[in-house]
């Protein structure tokens, strides 16, 4: 489903900032995994995402997603096959357009846009239906423009946005790092429901390491641009938080700090 | 005075043509489109010189319109695959363009290959054609009747100009209001505001913008185009300013309209295109201005449209907020000056 092979990038070569933000990165994932990426700071985590959805192109190496090979697909086309979700909940939706606005582009992203009414009755059925599944009245507030939304209700949109036109791959930024932890507690349990239904392939970084153990089937955690630790699905329903420090202060002999520590809880 | 305000108001209503373009650009595509300055005399040159090469004008029109198209996508292909500013894509191309109109109008002089200008005369125009359907209906005449028994004088010499126009920015503006609702319609909207997001729901931001400035400087070219068949020239001069006026207009209508759906903002526009018009119009009437001060009341009219908002706005939000500190303070007193603050209700 999506194949990363040998993916290298490197940032400000040959300058005093150099800095490998990928080393030889393989991934595999199979139609429906759900994998989480966890990782402290400048792992490379998110250079990882922007490379699988062409916002980045790698130094070396190639990407594929459903056998094709995509390293050097613009990202808008790629962006056909990708769903994502960002961390910001201002960077998902367009906030001066109307919530049934914002739904009829996410419904146009694997056709050909043309001079069809974005929003016409049979749609706005189908956006209204799909609105329901969040349970969060938004249903009823579809003219409402989406700058006029709470953080979480953003993020829920976007979500049912980038899930909208079932994806072949959906990609999860930390999307409930900037949420308060009811609201991204909402958007968990929406990310699962929506992911299950669709059987969608998703990969997810956070940084909330108990998230990372209750979502998806698979985990991987990443280190200086590097997979450390890949740990596949009988082992990971084992899996502990005290468990996974162990192991990284195994591998890499030293104690797992920064943020990645903190937010553990 | 009704006759001064009746010529603003014929020519506030082709302006808004133009002012519709600048809409687009700088508030919908969030794109300071500078090109304006150039493609309006794009616009009037290219149709005068057909006209004076005797094609209809209404093909001088509208091949105007398509060379306006081509310069706003020349402007878009500098600012996306040339990674220019956006500000500076337009500048440049506006200064090109003041070359490029020269030579166009140049076309017409034997000895030269610039010219600064075209008298268009004794030319026909599309408003003198539609003059001549217009007149048979006799509809002048009953109009000017009319507002005779009323009492006035200095009556137009023909309502057939204004009606054309209110006809043809009505048309424009329904297209307008249909096209931004449409599927290519809501990414160009989406492109000026959240390019990230609209570029993760596979739409080419980079096409979008340049079709976008395409469509805006078609209209601002058809503006000029009219522009010069109703002053009956067109001069390499005429596009000075023009950004300012569209973005004035725009301004000055949703100052007064706001902006709650495309429909109404679109109306905004156009009326503060025509509002624009009249309050230049009434201004140029005090004795002590003279034409060559039309810029400088440009920009004191911009201006004001700018900050007496604000001001507004800051004055009404001071009201509110005394209004709801009064009631706070009431509120208190009734507890008996206790107020409660509940603590860990969040985490």
């Amino acid at each position: 489903m999506l194949k990363l092979d040998q993916v290298n990038k490197i940032f400000n070569e040959s300058t005093p900032d150099e800095k490998v933000a990928l080393d030889q990165i393989n991934l595999h994932l199979q139609p429906g995994d759900f994998v989480t990426v966890i990782g402290s700071n400048g792992a490379g985590k998110s250079t990882m995402m922007n490379m699988i959805s062409g916002a980045l192109t790698p130094d070396f190496g190639s990407i594929y997603i459903d056998n094709k090979d995509v390293t050097r697909l613009a990202e808008f086309k790629r962006s056909k096959m990708i769903g994502r979700v960002f961390q910001d909940p201002m960077s998902g939706t367009a906030p001066t357009m109307t919530i049934e606005e914002n739904l009829a582009m996410a419904y146009s992203r694997n056709r050909r846009r043309s001079l069809h009414r974005g929003v016409d009755k049979k749609r706005k059925d189908l956006f209204r239906t799909s609105l329901e599944t969040l349970h969060l009245n938004l249903e009823n507030r579809m003219t409402a423009n989406v700058g006029l939304l709470s953080g979480g209700e953003r993020q829920a949109l976007s979500l049912l946005m980038a899930t909208f036109t079932q994806p072949s791959i959906l990609l999860l930024d930390e999307h409930t790092a900037a949420l308060d932890p009811s609201r991204a507690e909402l958007i968990t349990d929406l990310t699962k429901r929506l992911v299950e239904k669709d059987q969608l392939t998703t990969l997810m970084v956070t940084h909330n390491m108990q998230q990372a153990l209750d979502l998806g089937n698979r985990l991987i955690m990443m280190d200086k641009g590097q997979i450390i630790l890949e740990v596949e699905e009988e082992q990971k329903q084992h899996l502990t938080i005290a468990k996974l420090m162990d192991e990284f202060q195994r591998i890499r002999g030293e104690q797992l700090t920064s943020d990645a520590a903190l937010l553990s809880v | 005075m009704f006759s001064a305000v009746f010529g603003s108001v014929e020519q506030g209503i082709i302006y808004a043509i133009m002012a519709l373009g600048v809409y687009l650009t700088f508030r919908v595509l969030d794109f300071p489109d500078l090109t304006v300055d150039g493609s309006f005399v794009t616009g009037a040159a290219v149709a005068a010189t057909m006209i004076v090469f005797d094609y209809h004008p209404l093909v001088a029109t509208l091949t105007a319109i398509l060379v306006g198209f081509f310069a706003g996508c020349i402007t878009g292909l500098l600012h996306t695959k040339g990674k220019i500013n956006p500000l500076l894509s337009g500048i440049l191309m506006m200064i090109a363009l003041y070359s490029i109109n020269l030579r166009i109008m140049g076309l017409t002089s034997e000895n030269s290959v610039g010219r600064p200008n075209i008298p268009l005369l004794n030319s026909e125009t599309i408003f003198s054609k539609f003059q001549g359907f217009w007149s048979n209906l006799g509809i002048d005449e009953t109009i000017n009747g009319f507002l005779a028994g009323l009492g006035l004088e200095h009556l137009p010499t023909t309502w057939g100009t204004v009606v054309l126009m209110i006809l043809v920015v009505v048309i424009i503006k329904f297209i307008a209001d249909w096209f931004l609702q449409t599927e290519v319609g809501l990414a160009i909207r989406a492109t000026g505001d959240n390019k990230k997001m609209i570029r993760s729901f596979s739409a080419n931001t980079d096409t979008l913008v340049i079709l976008g400035l395409g469509i805006s400087n078609a209209l601002v070219a058809f503006a000029g185009s009219l522009i010069a068949q109703y002053g009956k020239f067109a001069d390499n001069g005429m596009g000075i300013g023009m950004i300012i006026i569209g973005l004035a207009s725009v301004i000055i209508g949703e100052a007064i309209f706001g902006t709650k759906t495309i429909f109404r903002t679109t109306l905004a526009v156009v009326i503060g295109a025509v509002i624009y018009r009249i309050v230049l119009g009434l201004s140029l009437r005090v004795k002590i201005l003279d034409s060559g001060d039309m810029k400088l009341i440009t920009a004191v009219i911009v201006i004001a449209a700018l900050i007496i908002p604000q001001i507004l706005e800051k004055r009404r939000e001071k009201a509110r907020k005394a209004k709801r500190q009064a009631k706070r303070m009431a509120m208190k007193s009734s507890q008996g000056g206790h107020s409660v603050v509940e603590a860990g209700s969040s985490q």
